[in-house]
């Protein structure tokens, strides 16, 4: 079989049947790591086990690409930053577990925008992540390194984390399926946080069938992170082949106007179309709100992030900048090893929760986000889920934004009000543009994974463009 | 210059309470204290990355608890916040608290007056939040500028930071509200309060009201470091005489000064600037995303409440009941509630609780307090010592040589009676005693003579005779034996 074209059920398939040897399945994708890992650099660290014992579960003898932000005791867990650069983490995420217990083979850490804040994986102690389809151009972020390893068929799935978009945008910019859970499907334990509220873990394949797989195995209750949703996931293959028949699909005018590039606006538009003959119903929705989601976005998430990498001050495991003085000592070691990007987030969020300004912005960006989440309530009621772009663009050059942080910001535009609401999302290819891939992003009610899962699948069974490989 | 000679004092409290859970706050690792450095941790507790916290609810319910026991309103949509500043003690950079929603507030506790009677005056309390306590920082002392050690055991334990109103008004009154105060929490068992180990830390904000009339006020300063409720009185009677005689050099009022925070130097009996409130953090509090708000239902308080049993006023009056004063009343019941229990179980038995809350605050104190016993290990059991009083009720027994069974009975851990054997005591019969009476007659002429003429004193000499031949005997019922066969 062409282990380059098969789709994870297929490959766990034939390991369980016998039909491939574990250790041929494994050897395969190592070697394609080993020979595209040093121009991609989408592995911070692998290490694909030679005869391992073997597995059995949904996902027995599938190699698995882990976000750095992701604690794992096999493997060193950097968040991509000079601060954890030799953090060893004494215990394992939850999904980290789950994956285990799936028969998965967790073989390396991907590279990543630094504590997770970017767009481009250029904010990566470890080096740029180069995109498989343009090497000059950026996987997206800040779960780059698990979007470039997938479409470069590195492994067959990986696991990032989407705080405004950072498992959809590179998705899309990869040409690859990516999926944002529902806030509390997933376990946050052991994730490192970089915005509490709007962190989720998810699963990142190469189909929608792929990434329910893995979803199956990742989502569900644990006592463990509090905020943690008590509910009882269905089988998400299950509803994969359902009819389409009848199925409301909300379109939001505002996300295909002239701020989105033609090529894109474009593509998402011929594919509504693509899910019109599928059976569903297309209807106008509107989501007034989302012209401030970056805003409140860039309040909101920074505020966290300010607390959650206060731990990172040289006293425990962090790199330390040596100094007589304590003052002196924190000072230097967070000069030195957090990157621009994260001192930037830092600042604003202090600034943001200082006394006297904290009204004026935490509190109006979580009123904004309140807002936000209403539209849709509202637009839920009459659709079943929302089709729109992932992102304005196709990836861009290397470069071409790190001087403009608010450029950058506004890549995640059409992804951070998901987060916002803590409702689920996906991105799927739907097009090409100069040999780029575009991606469509499908939003649905909390907890509607299995519809985002269906449509998806169905629209990749009347599709071919998520089976495209980048010719490298 | 001060304008009253009595200048009034106003002193608000801030006690942080360690509650009596097994468990951490937000983790699973013990509270036990003393053990080796940084091995009561884990990824939650020294604030890995990707650790998240995980409410213990005990400690949320025996906040509750001490909530209820203090008169405060229950908050029922409680929330969690972080409080964000730099220490090396403080692993996540932050701590956990509660800011504008805490589990308790608006409660009070009344004063008691010298006699020990309720004054109808009450300490408000403002509020009471949970919160997870900081680790421990050893700095070196050598002078040889050596690292600093970091013991991270004590971080996430939960502490209770109890803030009174401003109400107290003499080093006194606090020292009695912060006696009540722990008395309350013992009773409850929501804390040990021991204050050697750290589980029961004041700090004491105090300025001076220096002229009344005009409500001319001295700056306030916060005072910390305070380990002993004597230390608290010591340190607010020294801070009314630094403010005072500042005031008289500077004139320098609330309004010209910023909040100052001193430290108590227990050495040098005197406090010292720490730091002005100017430069204090601004700790940009606001709520933690990892946790959830926390909905209490009323069946919950309702349980919580009915957990909480008799507190030291319902002893008070249930003991004025008895016929004790209230001052009897307070002693036994500042004991606490293990005492007041073996009080009960005796006196149910003996029934004089005059005689024996005499004994237990006298005989059965001196004796654990002298030895450092726990009445739970005292070996006098209630039954027994119950026993003993009552051969001292129906005269078997005199004062004194009660008191010598007791100290019997505690020495070889007997019964009453093995304690009397053991002293060579037996009872004597109403016959022998008859039959030594007449003896002391026949053979004490000038001494009956003297009794017959009227000098009753005279009897004390056979009386003395009569306890010299058997040591049993119990002196009053040789009297009346003896009044009797002369017939007076």
């Amino acid at each position: 079989m062409n282990l380059n074209e098969s789709s994870v059920r297929q490959l766990a398939t034939a390991i369980r049947q016998g039909d491939l040897a574990f250790q041929d399945c494994i050897d395969h994708f190592a070697s394609v790591t080993k020979q595209l890992n040093p121009d991609i650099n989408a592995f911070r660290e692998f290490k694909f086990p030679t005869s391992p014992p073997a597995q059995s579960g949904p996902l027995a003898g599938i190699p698995i690409g882990i976000k750095d932000g992701i604690c794992t005791e096999n493997f060193k867990t950097a968040a991509s930053s000079s601060m954890l650069a030799e953090y060893q983490a004494p215990y394992n995420a939850s999904v980290i577990e789950s994956l285990n217990a799936a028969g998965a083979l967790c073989v390396g850490k991907t590279n990543m925008d630094e504590f997770a804040m970017g767009s481009s994986t250029e904010n990566s102690f470890f080096g740029n992540t180069r995109n498989p389809w343009d090497q000059n151009r950026v996987p997206g972020g800040s779960s780059g390194g698990s979007a470039a390893a997938v479409a470069a068929g590195m492994v067959p799935l990986a696991l990032g984390s989407d705080t405004g978009g950072s498992i959809r945008q590179p998705a899309a910019f990869c040409g690859i399926t990516g999926l944002k859970p529902t806030y509390g499907l997933v376990s946050r334990l052991g994730l490192i946080a970089f915005a509490s509220s709007l962190d989720q873990i998810g699963p990142m394949g190469r189909s929608a069938e792929d990434v329910a797989i893995m979803l199956n195995a990742i989502a569900g209750h644990d006592r463990d992170d509090s905020t943690s949703a008590s509910y009882t996931p269905p089988d998400y293959t299950q509803s994969l082949e359902q009819d389409l028949n009848g199925i409301r699909v909300g379109v939001c005018k505002n996300e295909l106007d002239d701020h989105v590039e033609p090529s894109v606006r474009n593509a998402v538009a011929q594919s509504i179309e693509v899910l019109k003959d599928l059976g569903a119903q297309i209807v106008d929705v509107e989501l007034p709100h989302e012209k401030y989601a970056v805003a409140a976005y860039y309040i909101v998430a920074p505020c966290e992030a300010s607390s959650n990498l206060s731990r990172y001050d040289g006293v425990r495991y962090t790199a330390r900048s040596d100094s007589n003085q304590l003052a002196d000592m924190y000072t230097k070691t967070r000069s030195q090893h957090f990157g621009p990007e994260v001192k930037r987030r830092i600042l604003l969020g202090t600034y943001a929760l200082s006394s006297g300004y904290y009204d004026q912005y935490y509190i109006k960006g979580s009123k904004v986000r309140r807002l936000i989440k209403q539209d849709f309530e509202k637009a839920f009621e009459t659709v079943d889920l929302i089709a729109g772009p992932t992102t304005p663009t196709t990836a861009f050059e290397m470069g071409a934004k790190t001087t403009d942080p608010i450029q950058m910001y506004l890549a995640d535009v059409f992804t951070v009000s998901a987060n916002l609401a803590g409702i689920p999302a996906i991105s799927i290819p739907c097009g090409f543009a100069d040999g780029l891939p575009i991606g469509m992003q499908l939003q649905s009610p909390a907890f509607h994974e299995s519809q985002l899962l269906n449509v998806a699948h169905r629209f990749q069974t009347a599709t071919d463009w998520h089976l495209r490989r980048p010719n490298i | 210059m001060t304008k009253n000679a009595d200048p009034v004092v106003i002193i608000g409290l801030e006690i942080h309470v360690q509650l009596q859970t097994q468990s951490k706050l937000f983790c699973g690792c013990s509270t036990k204290f003393g053990s080796q450095p940084n091995t009561q941790t884990c990824h939650v507790c020294t604030g890995q990355p990707g650790a998240l916290p995980v409410l213990n609810r005990r400690a949320l319910q025996l906040a509750i608890k001490t909530g209820l026991a203090l008169n405060c309103q229950i908050e029922r949509n409680t929330k969690w916040d972080r409080k964000n500043y730099f220490y090396p003690d403080l692993p996540k950079g932050y701590q956990i608290s509660q800011f504008d929603r805490p589990i308790c507030y608006d409660g009070k506790i009344e004063l008691l007056d010298a006699d020990r009677t309720p004054t109808g005056k009450f300490v408000r309390i403002e509020r009471a939040h949970l919160e997870e306590d900081a680790g421990k920082s050893n700095h070196d002392e050598s002078g040889q500028g050596r690292d600093s050690k970091i013991d991270l055991n004590r971080a996430g334990t939960p502490l209770l930071e109890i803030v009174t109103k401003p109400d107290l008004r003499s080093a006194v009154e606090a020292r009695d509200f912060l006696n009540e105060l722990k008395l309350i929490l013992t009773f409850i068992e929501v804390s040990d309060c021991n204050m050697q180990q750290g589980n029961l830390r004041v700090d004491a904000n105090v300025n001076v009201l220096v002229d009344v009339e005009k409500e001319i006020a001295t700056p306030i300063v916060e005072v910390k470091n305070l380990n002993s409720f004597r230390a608290v009185e010591r340190a607010i009677e020294y801070e009314v005489q630094r403010q005072v005689k500042l005031y008289d050099e500077t004139g320098d009022t609330i309004n010209d000064a910023p909040k100052q925070t001193r430290g108590w130097d227990d050495t040098k009996q005197k406090t010292t600037l720490q730091r002005e409130k100017e430069d204090s953090a601004d700790y940009r509090y606001f709520p933690d995303p990892d946790l959830v708000a926390i909905t209490t239902a009323d069946s919950t308080i309702e349980r919580l409440q009915s957990e909480i049993g008799a507190l030291p006023n319902d002893f008070r009056e249930k003991l004025a009941g008895y016929g004790l004063s209230n001052y009897d009343a307070d002693v036994l019941v500042r004991q606490g509630k293990p005492i007041l229990t073996y009080f009960e179980d005796v006196d149910k038995v003996v029934k004089n609780p005059k005689m024996v809350c005499n004994w237990i605050t006298q005989e059965v104190l001196r004796y654990l307090n002298e030895t450092e016993t726990e009445i739970a290990n005292f070996s006098v059991t209630p039954n027994r010592l119950a026993e003993l009083l009552g051969e001292l009720s129906n005269k078997k027994l005199d004062q004194s040589r009660a008191k010598d069974v007791l100290a019997e009975m505690i020495k070889s851990n007997s019964d009453v009676s093995t304690a009397k054997q053991q002293l060579g005591i037996a009872d004597v019969d109403q016959g022998e005693v008859r039959a030594l009476c007449q003896k002391l007659i026949d053979e004490n002429e000038p001494a009956v003579a003297d009794i017959r003429s009227g000098n009753l004193k005279a009897i004390g000499s056979l009386i003395g005779q009569a306890r010299n031949i058997n040591p049993n005997v119990n002196p009053g019922d040789v009297r009346t034996t003896l009044l009797e066969l002369l017939g007076i």
